[in-house]
């Protein structure tokens, strides 16, 4: 049982912008396996809720004319999987999704609401770190656009006024075109399960040298993160294994990953070294290049 | 033949039609939900209660606390009534407690309209406590000075040993080699899909009516009475389809709480639906055990002594005890049973959720030892790991020298040979050689495993049958056999048809149990069900069958020599002719103004035998050194179950149980802070419970053997396919890395930390290989 104060259906991004600023108490709901677990839990600050759920405006998939990727914030997670534009351009991205919770999870679960509950396990984050996406806002003051980098604010924070809706997920051509990646996730088990540790990499390759390496994580710290200072040594390195070698030493001291009864600081670090080499490797064998 | 056929089960169209109704979805208009208030401290005494404001909360019927309770305190094991008082369960529970002892204790409850309503009621209970220290791990709850968490009784539950064989002593000081070994085994939890639920409610004056999801009708009908003082013929046990026990539901947790508030709320119908995380932490997990073992074995590869000393932690309250430690210990005489062997084990309170009965009682950590031991025993003389087997373990003949009765049947040495082709043991053996250094690394693992059919002579063995024809030919039958979903209806129903000669389809098993109608029978556990009722239905089964046959012959004035039941007819054997179907036969019964009478037949059996199975689980597995990561390949798993009544369903039971298995090798683990007695991970996210992506392909093969001592020549199999695959995989990773890796789960954290402490993982994090 849920103890739900006020559920209103939302029409429209603008109908759920006019009733949220209605009600200040109220929280968008839109697959629900974020909200329902906090209301389960009896927490009384996601009782009032406006429900996006199945807007279709909201839920799409598009090139759009300059080639930029747009996902609309309600796409499940099995649309992403099953997208023939995020399998040809993007398909880290399809890892990431096929790497969320169960089939269940997957049919209802929106990559919008992974993005907008703020944790640094969610798996759809790291690609979209490593792929600069751009988060596209609705509120009650306008629209805007935010890099996914300066959207998370904290732990289960992120850059949301009370009557911002996250319409679209962005992904411009220069990240993508050219590029190959990979997202790694570590668990304790392989489905149903949160990130132990996630990893995402997304490179490009001139004349055999990196012509632009990013490596973005999950779990390694409060946030999803990326670690600038490893991908600027590693820009403009020829392939070798000493350099993923490098790369995998050099992620570990930006990284921030904590001890928890989940896992140790010394655990995760031994993960995150591992998945820097084996998200790199996977990503240099999907650009057809296989390291001695 | 109705043996041996993997006919479809009886249950299979409405369960897989959600027909099937389950406790919850018997629903009573006016009922009330309860909620029971728990804890929030693992050791202490509550100072002072306040539930003025939940009781006045609007939708709060009562609230009760440990003051309103009865003050006799009960056990609440699932045994049958013990008549002598060596072999009584510990009587340490009330319905309500002031003195907290774990973490999630119930000092407490609300009963309310609804959920929601109760849960905020229970957030307005007032409570404090004197706190004491929490005593988790055995060096403290040892301690000379510790506190009694039962005062008045020591925090020793049970403790005993036994020798067999020749002096244990003289055989370690003749052998060549004598090696020892010590290892943990943890908190696990059975995570049936059905949580505890139980409603009860009153539709007369004086007469209880309980509706749950229980393995032991009539068991919780005897204990209520006892917690209640009121006669047991005034308590009624329903129970209906069944989500699933593994011996979670073989112990009485709810049902006396419900009988009570349904008495003091004036025969209303109250229900108690734990959710999950209460299911994890209140209700039964499996006992943790701390192994030392000492193995002394010959150069030529004889085991010949064995010594076993044993701590299990049965936390809050003693629920079955020691009793787990007892029957795990035993089943070291019929997989061994020619060393000379001495065991010892104690069984400890501690401020942890409460052990109970969990699929194999015991033996999953007893024998996980063993067969660990084993495994290094066989390295330090370098005999190969089968080889070694086969020249230990039991055979057909061995005397069970705990028991001192025969081993009738065994199959083991040719379940060993079958395990060893399938797995391709020599050939793979050889490949993996190359295997043994790098990143990723190959081995391969077994473990034997021994269980009985049954309680006996521990506990008394006793079932019913009673069985009555229908008008249109069929058979209805009634049995006390308690089906949870481990397939025994559809087993008995088999069995009846075997014997009568009657169509699978025409033998009907009245589904629910009901303590007002069913014949008696103690209940599902122990894997006995199949084994102790084989003997009523048969007995039941003949009877009626002759009494058929006596119909028949006066119905046609022949002699009844003549006739037989072919394929539920009846035919006359000396012209090889039909004479009539069993409709017309049981028409002229029922209604005939002279002859017959509705044929019934009944038995009421008690099984003074207790057969031995075996088995043995062979994996093949790929360790992930950087990743701390086991993958398993294959796996087969082969069982000596006596004669094998239905193949698919044994297999389902194999499948289980080795997923159940794979669970408690690999990820499952019950976390408690060892300070605080805080349980971190009661839920289904943080509990590692397998999913079926992490589970291999499991194979299973059976060596069928004949079991005389059964009806129908089965054995147990409920239980044992969860004993072996944990050992076997900590085997085969002794095989892979050479490191004996001695607790479990083999978790990525525990990996981790070998890898590291034996330098497999270097300090940056890097692998050094």
């Amino acid at each position: 049982m849920f103890d739900i104060s006020s559920h209103k259906k939302a029409g429209s991004v603008k109908e759920a912008i006019s009733l949220l600023t209605e009600n200040p108490d109220a929280k968008l709901i839109a697959g629900g396996t974020d909200v329902l677990i906090k209301l389960r839990e009896g927490k009384k600050q996601f009782s009032h809720l406006v429900d996006i759920h199945g807007l279709k405006e909201l839920n799409f998939i598009k090139k759009d004319g300059d080639n930029t990727i747009v996902i609309g914030s309600s796409t499940v997670f099995s649309q992403v999987i099953e997208s023939d534009i995020i399998n040809t351009h993007i398909p880290m991205l399809a890892d990431a999704a096929q790497s969320v919770g169960g089939p269940q999870i997957r049919n209802i679960a929106t990559i919008g609401g992974n993005i907008c509950n703020g944790v640094t396990s969610a798996d759809s984050a790291s690609p979209l770190f490593a792929l600069n996406a751009i988060l596209s806002v609705q509120g009650s003051e306008g629209a805007r656009d935010i890099p996914i980098a300066d959207f998370y604010l904290g732990p289960g924070k992120v850059d949301l006024k009370h009557t911002d809706v996250l319409t679209a997920i962005k992904v411009s051509p220069e990240n993508y075109d050219h590029a190959f990646g990979c997202y790694y996730k570590y668990a304790m088990r392989n489905a149903m399960d949160i990130a132990t540790i996630g990893c995402a990499v997304n490179l490009k390759i001139k004349n055999g040298r990196l012509q632009d390496y990013r490596i973005a994580f999950g779990v390694a710290g409060p946030v999803p993160m990326r670690c600038p200072r490893a991908e600027n040594m590693a820009r403009g390195q020829a392939l070798s294994s000493r350099l993923i070698e490098d790369i995998s030493q050099a992620v570990t001291k930006e990284v921030t990953p904590r001890t928890s009864w989940r896992a140790s600081r010394e655990f995760r670090l031994n993960i995150i070294t591992e998945l820097a080499k084996r998200a790199t490797i996977k990503a240099l064998k999907r650009a057809g290049e296989e390291l001695s | 033949m109705a043996v041996g056929k993997s006919v479809n089960r009886v249950d299979a169209m409405a369960k897989v039609t959600g027909r099937a109704r389950y406790t919850e979805d018997f629903y009573h208009p006016d009922m009330l939900v309860a909620k029971y208030f728990r804890s929030s401290i693992a050791h202490g005494r509550v100072t002072a209660i306040n539930v003025k404001k939940a009781e006045n909360l609007d939708g709060v019927h009562a609230v009760f606390t440990y003051k309103d309770v009865p003050e006799n305190k009960f056990p609440t094991a699932g045994h049958p009534l013990a008549l002598t008082e060596d072999h009584k369960d510990a009587a340490d529970r009330l319905l309500l407690t002031r003195d907290v002892r774990f973490m999630g204790d119930e000092i407490a409850i609300v009963a309310a309209e609804n959920e929601l309503v109760a849960n905020e009621a229970l957030k307005l209970i007032e409570v404090s406590y004197d706190e004491y220290q929490p005593l988790i791990l055995p060096e403290d709850i040892l301690e000379e000075n510790a506190r009694q968490i039962h005062e008045g009784s020591s925090n020793i539950v049970g403790e005993h040993t036994y020798t067999f064989g020749n002096d244990v002593d003289q055989a370690f000081e003749k052998a060549d080699h004598v090696l020892e070994g010590s290892f943990r085994t943890a908190m696990v939890q059975h995570c049936h899909i059905e949580n505890h639920i139980s409603h009860a409610y009153m539709d007369d004056l004086d007469k209880i009516i309980i509706v749950s999801s229980t393995q032991i009708p009539h068991i919780a009908r005897r204990i209520v009475g006892e917690v209640l003082n009121i006669p047991l013929s005034r308590i009624r046990v329903i129970k209906p389809f069944v989500g699933g026990g593994f011996g979670n539901k073989q112990d009485v947790i709810l049902e006396p709480m419900v009988a009570f508030l349904t008495l003091k709320l004036n025969g209303r119908a109250v229900q108690i639906n734990l959710s999950r995380e209460e299911c994890i932490i209140g209700t039964r997990t499996r006992h943790p055990f701390y192994i030392d073992v000492k193995t002394g074995v010959m150069n030529d590869g004889t085991i010949v002594a064995r010594h076993m000393d044993a701590i299990s932690i049965t936390g809050a309250y003693a629920s079955h005890g020691h009793s787990v430690a007892a029957a795990g210990g035993s089943k070291q005489s019929s997989l061994y049973p020619r060393a000379a062997t001495s065991f010892h084990a104690r069984t400890l309170y501690a401020n942890t959720p409460v052990a109970g009965a969990m699929r194999a009682y015991g033996s999953p950590q007893i024998i996980y030892a063993l067969e660990c031991a084993t495994e290094d025993a066989a390295r330090k003389i370098g005999m190969d790991s089968v080889e070694f087997r086969l020249k230990n373990v039991a055979r057909q003949g061995d005397m069970n020298l705990l028991s001192g009765k025969e081993i009738l049947s065994c199959g083991l040495a040719d379940c060993l040979i079958k395990g060893r082709d399938f797995i391709g043991w020599d050939e793979k053996k050889k490949e993996y050689e190359k295997f043994k250094t790098g990143p990723v690394r190959k081995g391969l693992g077994l473990a034997c495993l021994s269980y009985a059919s049954g309680t006996y002579p521990v506990c008394v063995e006793i079932a019913g049958a009673r069985i009555a024809l229908n008008q249109d030919g069929t058979v209805h039958v009634m049995v006390g056999a308690t089906e949870i979903g481990q397939g025994s209806d559809t087993v008995v129903a088999q069995m009846v048809a075997q014997t009568l000669s009657f169509p699978y389809e025409n033998v009907l098993v009245v589904q629910a149990q009901d303590t007002d109608v069913t014949p008696f029978d103690t209940g599902a556990y122990a894997s006995r069900q199949a084994y102790v009722v084989s003997n009523a239905v048969f007995r039941a089964a003949t009877d009626l069958r002759e009494k058929i046959l006596d119909h028949a012959a006066a119905m046609t004035d022949t002699d009844v020599a003549g006739l037989d039941i072919v394929d539920g007819n009846i035919v006359d054997t000396r012209k090889n002719a039909q004479v009539m179907d069993m409709k017309t036969l049981a028409i002229d019964s029922f209604y005939h103004k002279e002859r017959g009478c509705q044929l019934t037949a009944e038995a009421s059996f008690k099984a003074t035998t207790n057969a031995p199975v075996f088995g043995c689980t062979f994996v093949d597995i790929t360790v992930d050194i950087p990743l701390c990561k086991i993958k398993i390949n294959r796996m087969i798993s082969v069982h000596d179950s006596g004669v094998i009544i239905n193949p698919v369903q044994s297999g389902g039971q194999i499948h289980g149980g080795a997923f159940m298995g794979i669970g408690a090798a690999l990820s499952e683990e019950l976390l408690i802070n060892p300070k605080t007695g805080y349980i971190y991970n009661n839920n289904l996210l943080d509990y590692k419970f397998p999913t079926f992506t992490d589970v291999p392909p499991i194979h299973h093969d059976f060596v069928e053997t004949f079991e005389p001592t059964s009806a129908y020549g089965n054995k147990a199999l409920g239980e044992t396919p969860v004993i072996s695959p944990p050992p076997a995989i900590r085997n085969a990773v002794l095989d892979a890395t050479g490191l004996c890796i001695n607790s479990l789960p083999l978790s990525p954290h525990t990996l981790f930390t070998a890898f590291k402490d034996h330098g497999l993982i270097d300090e940056k994090g890097g692998d050094n290989v």
